[in-house]
């Protein structure tokens, strides 16, 4: 078609030519007019928006993260360790790197056994992640697991085996109670925390001292500084704050006391604290039956934590430091040294023991464990024999206010302040209190058996062994400490703690307190004595006073006959003791669930925990 | 046969001017290649190679004389518009109908209509009396929009665009009339509601990203959002060769091809922006002049059609990277990776060269 044969129109090559120039010239004056215009676009990106864009440009680069702090050890007094960082496996996944992460979770199942709790709290974690980044699939491999992923690695991408730090305790159910654990930080958890301090921590204290020391336990997190792609893989670091190290705890806690407990109260539930005096810092303390704390550092199977609920005996329960126990005629040394300080009785007064005590224009008696009583008996002589009688007409002397105000000096009713969580705070009944509790004023009666510890009196072992740890020192009440020293990481010397005094019981006639302290003697070393067996072959001199304490309230015209009643509803037995006598090196508070009598069930451990400890010092 | 290659032997003569600028920009493209690909030599390497061939497309194209150029151009036109046809049932691509596979390689049959159309314009209107009637350039308009009908169907809005440009750019320095200029403007601005409807939903996307990137920052927004942030935090002298965060650390999308100059951007800041678009302006200044001095109406239309087709990459490419327009697959000329398009560009050069080189041969 442009083989043009037809005669063409005559074509004007100058007129062509100026027309050509003017339009070529208009359009590159456009062309010019329109670079510039889009120079003054990269003017107002690269220059105006500068910062802008820098201040983003410098927020895709750059990234904050977290470097964790390693958590602090825990010893016992004589540098055993009772909680160590040890190194495991676990294994994480980044999904964007994964793709398909079913597929992936399927395959690692048959791989390695993961079971459903794990694949499911994968899921549930995997909703606070970005996908780029690492998320835990399963905590602590076992070498064959490490070994079978390993061999198997190039079908999984972007699955890995990490080392990290995990705790663990080696001592396990004996120490739950008073260590507590570490489990894996959760919601809660980080609303009593700074959070920033948590970005990259795993574990926190979830109980025991594990959680009162979380603080300084955990250590101060570092930052790095980091270069991400945009696909946020790290490329190098720009700059770093080293974290510091949780500090170490040394507990008081002797090991070797602690077993010697855990073993002589034997496959029985119950509970022993025992105290040094001294300096009111915590020796042993065992509360059984326990569990074990390791399998809830990586998270608790629904299984096994059925198991431990189902266990008899509540192993979660904290006996020595919320249980909540009748203190029975543990209570009488406070009693009688009430009555003496207050002047109700003289030191060397005696009151006569029919075996009954009978409240004004009442026909029915309260009695004597002593059917036809103890006869005349002093302070001394009521403790050594448990006489009931003479605490009933002390407490009647003194009246339920000054019992309360009396015994609450010594602690009773409220939280010793120990340093552990979760203290239970016992009862020391009032007028007040029972007028709130039950709308009802307080009748006598209840006064006469608050005089041998029984009716609303509730105390807790620990209250119990720190009450003695006042009487022993004259009225210095301090609140017992279990952390005996400190270490901050990079000082060579631990710093020691130093149990805070709370109270100085005033001190009326020392006289009175050396006569409890020495009733409390001849309870175990007496010719009437209560505890008699407990000083059987004894290096040292031993004082202590028995009690028992009941579950079920019997009429007063029943007799209580052990073997008559079912287990769960016998008494507690309970000792508490301390040793030597001249110079007090350690108190002892023993609970045994269930145990039936004092002297027979909690006193012979007792004893073996004196041993443990004293046994050790003589050693030295 | 005779025919087809009359006066075949003419002296080399390159012009000088023009070979200087394009290897200034080709080389300075190199070397922001070898920073956007994250210092992958290999990559730098292939593009070179590519290059080199385009160099030499460049210099045997410049050796044909422009009358047997517009000998061959409807040819090339029927075969150019035969594979695009070609593409449309056999084509190969993600997604899209662009590539053919010839065996050996894969070309975009829409690349060379970027060549074929404006010549083809420009052949049509060689022997004719210019400034076109009415008639003649509704004949023009017809032999540019078959093609970009085509490619718009791929779809491929940006080559689309591209050819439909340089075939207008035949017609608008031809002279044609300004009131038809005018009404396809108003005509185009009244269909886009019309073009929207033929939009794939993926272009949709894009361009709702581009009217609204703050909206899906991670997502659909992210290509506009990142290169913005290059470019804007280059700043007046930029990070440096190699230093551009953006870019190594990946966060430009398509920065070895489609955003380069974000890349280019961010590292030599506005003044190397400048300096380019400077480059750019000389190359086509240049070949606004070979065309004034071009001695017949075929070579003429072609040169400047091609010189201000070049602007068109320029535009679309630099107003998409600073987010003034929704993201469109046109190239970097010269410095984008990519084989297709350097070759075509390249030829195009060696067209206006040999342009040039014959602007004293009168047929």
């Amino acid at each position: 078609m442009f083989r043009n044969n037809k005669p063409r129109p005559i074509k004007d090559a100058y007129e062509e030519q100026r027309l050509f120039a003017s339009r070529a010239f208009t359009g590159f004056v456009i062309i010019v007019a329109v670079f510039f215009g889009l120079a003054v676009r990269y003017f107002y990106l690269q220059v105006l928006h500068h910062d802008d864009f820098s201040t983003r440009s410098e927020s895709n680069r750059v990234h904050v993260q977290p470097v964790t702090p390693n958590r602090g050890l825990i010893y016992d007094r004589r540098g055993r360790i009772l909680a160590e960082n040890r190194p495991a496996y676990r294994l994480e996944l980044i999904p964007e790197e994964t793709g398909d992460v079913e597929e992936a979770l399927q395959a690692l199942r048959e791989l390695i056994g993961l079971s459903d709790e794990e694949q499911e709290r994968f899921r549930k974690t995997r909703t606070r992640y970005r996908d780029f980044e690492s998320i835990p699939v399963k905590f602590n491999l076992d070498e064959s697991e490490v070994a079978r992923f390993a061999v198997n690695r190039h079908r999984f991408h972007g699955v890995d085996v990490v080392p990290y730090l995990a705790r663990f305790y080696p001592y396990s159910d004996m120490l739950t109670h008073v260590l507590g654990y570490v489990g894996r930080v959760d919601e809660r958890d980080l609303a009593r925390v700074d959070r920033s301090n948590y970005r990259g921590t795993t574990y926190i204290g979830k109980i025991g001292a594990e959680r009162f020391y979380e603080a300084g336990l955990h250590g101060i997190s570092g930052l790095e500084r980091v270069e991400t792609n945009a696909r946020g893989r790290v490329l190098r670091v720009l700059e770093r704050q080293d974290p510091v190290a949780g500090v170490d705890l040394v507990l008081s806690l002797d090991v070797a006391v602690q077993q010697a407990a855990w073993d002589t109260l034997g496959d029985r539930a119950g509970s022993i604290v025992a105290l040094d005096p001294t300096d009111g810092s915590v020796i042993a303390m065992v509360s059984k039956p326990g569990y074990d704390p390791n399998t809830f550092v990586h998270g608790i199977s629904n299984a096994a934590y059925q198991v431990i609920l189902e266990t008899p005996n509540q192993p979660l329960f904290n006996r020595a430091l919320a249980g909540g126990y009748e203190p029975g005629s543990t209570l009488k040394p406070f009693i009688g040294l009430a009555g003496l300080e207050m002047g109700v009785v003289g030191i060397k007064e005696l009151i006569f023991s029919s075996g009954e005590f009978f409240l004004e224009g009442q026909e029915r008696p309260f009695h004597d464990w002593k059917d036809d009583g103890h006869g005349w008996v002093d302070i001394r002589r009521a403790l050594e024999e448990s006489v009931n009688t003479y605490f009933y007409t002390l407490a009647m002397g003194l009246g339920i206010d000054r019992i309360h105000f009396y015994l609450d000096q010594f602690g009773f009713g409220k939280p010793t302040g120990i340093d552990l969580p979760g203290e239970g705070s016992g009862l020391l009944p009032s007028r007040d209190w029972k007028r709130g509790r039950y709308g009802e004023p307080w009748y006598p009666g209840e006064t006469v058996i608050s005089g041998i510890g029984q009716g609303f009196n509730v105390v807790t072992p620990l209250q119990l062994a720190n009450a003695m740890v006042t009487l022993v020192n004259g009225g210095r009440r301090m609140a017992p400490r279990l952390v005996y020293a400190i270490k901050q990481p990079g000082d060579a010397q631990a710093e020691r703690q130093v149990a805070p005094l709370e109270l100085q019981v005033p001190v009326n006639d020392r006289q009175a307190w050396i006569a409890v302290l020495d009733g409390l003697r001849r309870v175990v070393n007496g010719v009437h004595g209560t505890a008699r067996e407990v000083a059987l072959n004894a290096d040292y001199v031993i004082a202590g006073k028995t009690g028992t304490a009941q579950v079920i309230a019997l009429a007063a015209d029943q007799e209580y006959e052990e073997s008559e009643v079912a287990e769960h509803l016998r008494h507690h037995a309970l000792f508490t003791a301390f040793a030597p006598y001249e110079e007090p090196r350690i108190v002892v508070a023993v609970v045994v669930d269930h145990g039936g009598s004092g002297h027979r069930d909690a006193a012979p451990i007792a004893r073996a925990v004196l041993d443990a400890w004293l046994g050790q010092e003589l050693l030295q | 046969m005779r025919r087809l290659i009359p006066g075949w032997v003419s002296p080399p003569r390159l012009d000088l001017t023009m070979l200087a600028l394009v290897l200034v920009i080709t080389i300075a493209g190199l070397a922001v290649l070898y920073s956007a690909s994250g210092q992958d030599a290999g990559l730098v390497e292939r593009q070179a190679i590519r290059i080199g061939l385009g160099l030499a497309g460049m210099i045997l194209i410049s050796l044909v004389p422009p009358h047997v150029l517009r000998i061959w151009t409807p040819w090339l036109f029927g075969l150019g518009f035969l594979l695009l046809t070609a593409t449309w049932i056999f084509g190969i691509g993600r997604g899209t109908q662009r590539w053919l596979d010839l065996g050996i390689i894969r070309f975009q049959p829409s690349e060379l209509m970027k060549l074929a159309v404006p010549m083809m314009v420009a052949a049509f209107l060689h022997p004719r009396v210019l400034p076109p009637g009415w008639k003649d350039s509704m004949i023009g308009g017809m032999i540019l929009l078959a093609p970009t009908f085509i490619i718009m169907r791929q779809p491929d809005l940006g080559t689309a665009f591209l050819v439909a440009a340089s075939g207008g750019f035949t017609l608008f320095l031809a002279g044609i009339r300004w009131r038809i200029i005018a009404i396809v403007t108003v005509v185009s601005v009244a269909l886009s509601p019309v073009l929207w409807m033929f939009m794939e939903e993926f272009q949709r996307n894009r361009v709702r990203s581009f009217l609204e990137p703050e909206a899906d920052p991670l997502g659909k927004g992210w290509n506009i959002i990142q290169s913005k942030i290059a470019v804007g935090s280059g700043g007046l002298t930029g990070k440096g060769w190699l230093n551009g965060t953006q870019s190594q650390l990946e966060f430009i999308p398509e920065r070895h091809t489609d955003f380069i100059l974000a890349v280019f951007a961010e590292e030599f800041g506005l003044f190397g922006v400048c300096v380019l678009l400077a480059l750019y302006l000389a190359l086509i200044g240049r070949g606004l002049f070979i065309a004034k001095m071009a001695r017949d109406t075929y070579s003429r239309l072609l040169a400047g059609s091609l010189a201000m087709t070049l602007f068109g990459y320029v535009l679309v490419n630099g107003a998409m990277v600073s987010g003034l327009l929704p993201v469109v697959g046109i190239p970097l000329p010269l410095i984008s990776y990519g084989g297709t398009s350097a070759v075509s560009l390249l030829v195009s050069i060696g067209i206006l060269m040999s342009i040039y080189s014959h602007r004293n041969f009168i047929k």
